[in-house]
């Protein structure tokens, strides 16, 4: 460190940490210069009742008391299914043949892997935390299963194993994140190409395709004429228990304190190690779970497999309204992000339009959706602070 | 929480604009084609055929030349409608969506060049399920799931012909190593496969010893480090084969920057457009490759005859593929183009691919 | 060797505790287990394959860092100031095929006239990741992923299957990547000028200091009156810059640049920062350190090779060195942390 003015600084990472106590100033907060104005409107617990009664822009005044139900429909979650919806009615009148069950079949088969790494990083982003691993679990995973299935072992056998290599890879994590209190942008970073590299250790160059046709076919199977994949039963048990644990449980509750503030999750009895290691289990498992499924759909098990995943994951997270400091967002929120990019993709696919529009939509999509906000916020704050000079109020 | 509110009714409203932006826009770009045989391109039996290419990846020029005879093929043919959709990337699974995608506009032929041969195998039997014909060209899938499998050249030769190169260029004896594309490439490894049995039973390549084999996945980086990787590893390597257009290239590329200029010889197979400066400073002398535009020509011909009824993809079956004559499906359903040339200083010039 | 690295971090606090600033000085030089590290790997690879040390085995591994390394010095200016950049990869690709189709268009411009182009291409791509990271006021993981797409996007629309060849641009500019001057392959030279410029303006000018300030506490260096937002544009904008530097450099070593020219690029090169002891949280590590970071990525690469180690092992191997180094990151901050606490005699 031969930069005087950086050497103490060494320090910083650590406030990030639970077991360190720093002046509890927002630092979380604070991880873009400038952030600060959007994370605090963005909303600490209290600031929001107080913002409620402050604010006197035209916007709000209208809205001044609004009922559950009306704030529900109002929300931002139900924004994005609106916006999932017209998008969905747009799709169906302009391009023929959109609006079919078969649509539905090749969608969700398409997104399903997005959806499911989907769930457990709405969670781990919501703590503050990220996990950009996923995408190389689900490879490994993969890897594994082929190796394992080609060397004769039974297939249910070959699953349970599978499922628990996700988890033991999650464990991994969750020790240098939750329990070490290593910052987990870099170390995700380093079990992405670990995660990869141990899969092509494991199965090399292979591809193994000769998975019983039993197995493969039920998970391309339809559920009758719906065009609804069969496995989206559990994809769909997995959200409910997803979105319970988030929005209706102590933990779930806590995970959003976690990501407002370390400290204050702290004080109020939240596990803080306990709680992330959990949470970087989930990512574990249903990534595994996701490296399962990409295997069998794709009756295919390569090294290569969903690579590049986690970033379309965080993207659809993103999207979905979580913010990226932490203790915002929500399941609803995230499935209609999620669903609203494989849609578009779709759409796009079944149009003929190159992929490479999809590429530019897909980045500009994720830009409006933080830049948006805060240019309101910003025109809000503008209109406000006219308002107060002309009918002063305290 | 209010505060949000109006905030993501705006954030909503821009991603609405963006969206259907993005939805107008692809109705411009896909309407037009879409008008001329689109709507009754699912019937198919009323001459009004649809054709879509699946190549292995987009922006590839190899890829540019052989789509180029396919959509002359196409309108040759008699095809009301030929389209090109693709993944950017050449991964195993990127290909199934665009099959999905066209399995339920109801295109009458698909011709793909698989990037796994099995990865889109379920995807393909719901095609065909759907009443699509399949022709598999440049890279096969496994044979269950295809009609027909538009080869460039016998296998066989193509390996031969390489081999014949790189003996002649190394004297006959020394040690050389392949540099090829993707590890699951079906016609690389089919390549990579005649070669190893020829160099074990042909007493004339007797003295020379494959070392290694190593994959650039034809990434143009990934195959230049690789090819200096093998130099380095393997001091007394005399010759490097290359059966892919990415990987030769960025392997000529790195031996004409090295010492190992002229005293390395590389072969393989190389578009003449790409080789020519490596041909003419003397870092390779000799190259082979079929004409690529043939191969998409001859697959969109065969995929008439498949949609018309004339043929069924059994060996023996005939068809007519325009100015290239009769064509005749062999053992396994595969259709053989059309021999390799050979390129060099002499003849580099005459090419324009 | 990873391993090593591992264990041999915890094993220095020991000595140290006694003694003080020789020790100390040398246990804050992060650099120092890359620097080891490096040298180890070297050392063992060219002991059992001394080819690995020959003339064209030196210029090889030197060229092999060069790009990772430019682009490596310009993601730490980001990086300090706790951002990140991760459309590196895209913007060096657009670079890339403009400067190919810059020599087909017009094939007599001067060499340093693209090269100048190309920077300030790539300065107008940073900046704009840099405009909207600084006024719009959002994070930089959100944007620059989102401008990764885009950047990317444009690249291929505007390149569709053309690509352009080494054959199609002149011998001088190409041979700049064959060319030694002292030894060194000249592109190579330029990055180290570029590696030395850099650090000198971290170190010895006040925006360059002023770069960490904001990086340990945004709200302190607001407060302490340093304009954070014109900062924060700069690092970005030297990032696009030498981003636009690396593309140019790209087109003149290797043969063909495309549509997805540069690609996946963007994880290497926050690996090489991280490995080379750049704090992923800011405020700390050297432009010096992550270019030994590039350079020692490259070189692993290169080794695995050399000594035909199954290379399937390689990346693995990567992610064990980014670990390691996020681990001994960690040990240190602890350290200097129990140290500032002794020193305001606070009792925890």
């Amino acid at each position: 460190m031969s930069d005087p003015s950086a050497s103490p600084t060494a320090v910083q990472p650590e406030g990030h940490q639970p077991e360190s106590g720093p002046p509890p100033k927002g630092r979380r907060m604070a991880a873009t210069p400038g952030s600060t104005k959007t994370a605090a409107e963005a909303g600490r617990k209290p600031a929001r009742s107080r913002t409620g009664k402050a604010d006197t822009s035209t916007v709000l005044a209208v809205s001044k008391g609004r009922t559950g139900a009306a704030r529900m429909l109002l929300g931002r979650d139900a924004i994005m299914i609106y916006v999932l919806l017209v998008v969905v009615l747009y799709a169906s009148i302009v391009i023929p043949r959109f609006a079919s069950p078969v649509t539905v079949g090749f969608l969700l088969l398409d997104v399903i892997p997005t959806l499911l790494i989907a769930l457990p990083m709405t969670l781990v982003i919501i703590s503050g935390e990220i996990d950009l691993s996923v995408a190389s679990i689900a490879g490994l995973t993969s890897a594994l299963m082929g190796v394992l299935w080609q060397g004769g072992m039974n297939i249910a056998l070959v699953l349970v194993i599978c499922v628990l290599a996700g988890l033991v890879a999650g464990a991994f994590n969750g020790v240098l994140i939750a329990y070490l209190g290593l910052p987990s942008l870099a170390v995700t970073i380093g079990t992405l190409a670990l995660f990869r590299g141990l899969a092509l250790v494991v199965i090399g160059d292979n591809a193994v395709a000769n998975f019983p046709p039993g197995l493969t076919a039920f998970f391309t199977s339809k559920l009758g004429g719906t065009g609804i994949p069969t496995v989206m039963i559990g994809v769909v048990v997995l959200i409910i228990a997803f979105a319970v644990v988030l929005h209706f449980t102590p933990f779930g509750r806590g995970l959003f304190a976690l990501g407002y503030s370390k400290e204050a999750a702290t004080f109020v009895g939240i596990d803080v190690a306990r709680s992330k290691f959990l949470l970087y289990l989930a990512t574990g498992t249903v990534s595994a779970l996701a490296g399962i499924y990409w295997t069998l759909r794709y009756s295919s098990a390569r090294s290569d497999n969903a690579s590049g995943l986690e970033l379309a994951v965080i993207a659809a997270v993103l999207l979905g309204g979580v913010s990226i400091f932490g203790g915002k967002g929500s399941i609803p929120g995230v499935l209609a992000g999620v669903l609203l990019i494989g849609t578009i993709n779709y759409a796009l696919k079944l149009d003929r339009v190159s992929e490479v529009v999809l590429i530019i939509v897909t980045g500009s999509l994720l830009i409006i959706s933080v830049v948006a906000p805060n240019i309101a916020s910003a025109i809000r704050r503008a209109r406000h602070s006219r308002q107060v000079r002309s009918a002063p109020l305290p | 929480m209010r505060f949000i509110h109006s905030g993501t009714r705006r954030r909503a409203a821009f991603a609405a604009l963006a969206t259907s932006a993005a939805l107008v826009l692809s109705a411009c770009g896909g309407g037009a084609a879409s008008e001329g045989g689109g709507s009754e391109g699912g019937s198919g039996s009323d001459g009004e055929q649809t054709i879509t290419f699946i190549p292995k990846q987009l922006n590839n020029p190899y890829t540019d030349v052989v789509l180029g005879g396919g959509e002359d093929g196409a309108s040759e043919a008699g095809f009301a409608e030929s389209e090109v959709v693709g993944p950017l990337d050449a991964s195993a699974s990127s290909q199934v969506s665009f099959i999905n995608a066209e399995t339920q506009r109801g295109t009458n032929v698909i011709v793909i060049a698989a990037n796994d041969p099995d990865a889109v195998g379920p995807a393909l039997e719901e095609a065909r399920a759907a009443g699509s014909k399949i022709v598999a060209f440049d890279s096969d899938t496994n044979p269950d799931y295809r009609d027909l499998f538009v080869s460039q050249v016998n296998a066989k030769d193509v390996a031969l012909v390489q081999l014949e190169l790189i003996s002649e260029q190394i004297g006959g004896e020394g040690e050389i190593a392949i540099l090829s594309a993707t590890a699951n490439a079906t016609n690389q490894n089919e390549w990579i496969k005649f070669m190893e049995e020829e160099l074990a039973s042909n007493p004339d390549y007797a003295n020379i010893e494959l070392v290694a084999k190593v994959y650039g996945d034809d990434d143009d980086t990934k195959s230049f480090q690789e090819a200096q990787g093998l130099l380095q590893a393997y001091p007394d390597l005399k010759g490097i084969i290359s059966p892919t257009t990415v990987g030769i290239a960025a392997t000529a590329r790195y031996l004409s920057t090295s010492e190992y200029k002229g005293k390395v010889a590389l072969t393989g197979l190389g578009l003449p457009n790409e080789m020519r400066p490596f041909v003419k400073d003397g870092t390779v002398s000799e190259f082979a490759l079929w004409d690529p535009a043939q191969l998409g020509y001859v697959a969109a011909f065969a995929g008439k005859a498949l949609a018309d009824g004339d043929i069924t993809g059994e060996p023996g079956d005939t068809f007519e593929a325009g100015e290239l004559g009769e064509r005749e499906v062999g053992e396994g359903g595969i259709v053989l183009v059309g021999p390799p040339t050979q390129f060099n200083a002499e003849n580099i010039d005459d090419y324009d691919f | 060797m990873s391993l090593d690295s591992k264990s041999t971090a915890p094993a220095h606090p020991t000595p140290e505790h006694g003694r003080t600033s020789a020790l100390g000085s040398l246990l804050k030089l992060r650099e120092l287990p890359v620097v080891l590290a490096l040298v180890v790997l070297v050392a063992v690879t060219a002991a059992i394959n001394p080819l690995f040390l020959s003339e064209q085995g030196i210029k090889d591994l030197l060229l092999n860092a060069t790009i990772l390394m430019i682009l490596a010095v310009g993601q730490t200016l980001v990086i300090i100031t706790r951002n990140i950049d991760l459309s590196v990869g895209s913007i060096l690709g657009l670079v890339a095929f403009s400067t190919g189709s810059l020599f087909v268009a017009a094939p007599n411009l001067p060499i340093v006239a693209v090269f100048v182009l190309g920077m300030l291409f790539g300065a107008v791509l940073g900046g704009l990741n840099g405009l909207l990271i600084t006024i719009a006021k959002v994070p930089a993981l959100v944007i620059t992923l989102g401008t990764l797409y885009i950047f990317r996007g444009i690249n291929n629309a505007w390149a569709g299957g053309t690509q352009y060849f080494a054959g199609d641009r002149p011998e001088a500019f190409g041979n700049l990547s064959v060319d030694t001057a002292l030894g060194f392959p000249v592109i190579t030279l330029i990055a180290v000028v570029v590696v030395a410029i850099v650090a000198v303006y971290m170190l010895g000018t006040r925006p360059g200091r002023d770069l960490y300030a904001i990086g340990s506490d945004p709200d302190a260096a607001r407060l302490f009156g340093i304009p954070v937002t014109r900062r924060v544009l700069l690092a970005f904008v030297v990032n696009g810059l030498l981003a636009g530097l690396a593309g140019v450099l790209y087109a003149s070593r290797f043969n063909s640049v495309g549509a997805t020219t540069g690609s996946g690029l963007e994880l290497d090169v926050v690996a090489a920062a991280v490995v080379g002891g750049v704090a992923i949280f800011g405020g700390s590590g050297t432009v010096v350190g992550a270019a030994i970071g590039a350079l020692l990525l490259t070189t692993i690469t290169s080794a695995l090779t050399a000594l035909r180690v199954d290379k399937f092992w390689q990346q693995a191997i990567v992610g064990i060195l980014i670990l390691a180094a996020v681990v001994i990151d960690r040990i240190a901050s602890v350290r200097s942390a129990r140290k500032l606490r002794i020193a305001e005699a606070r009792n925890v």
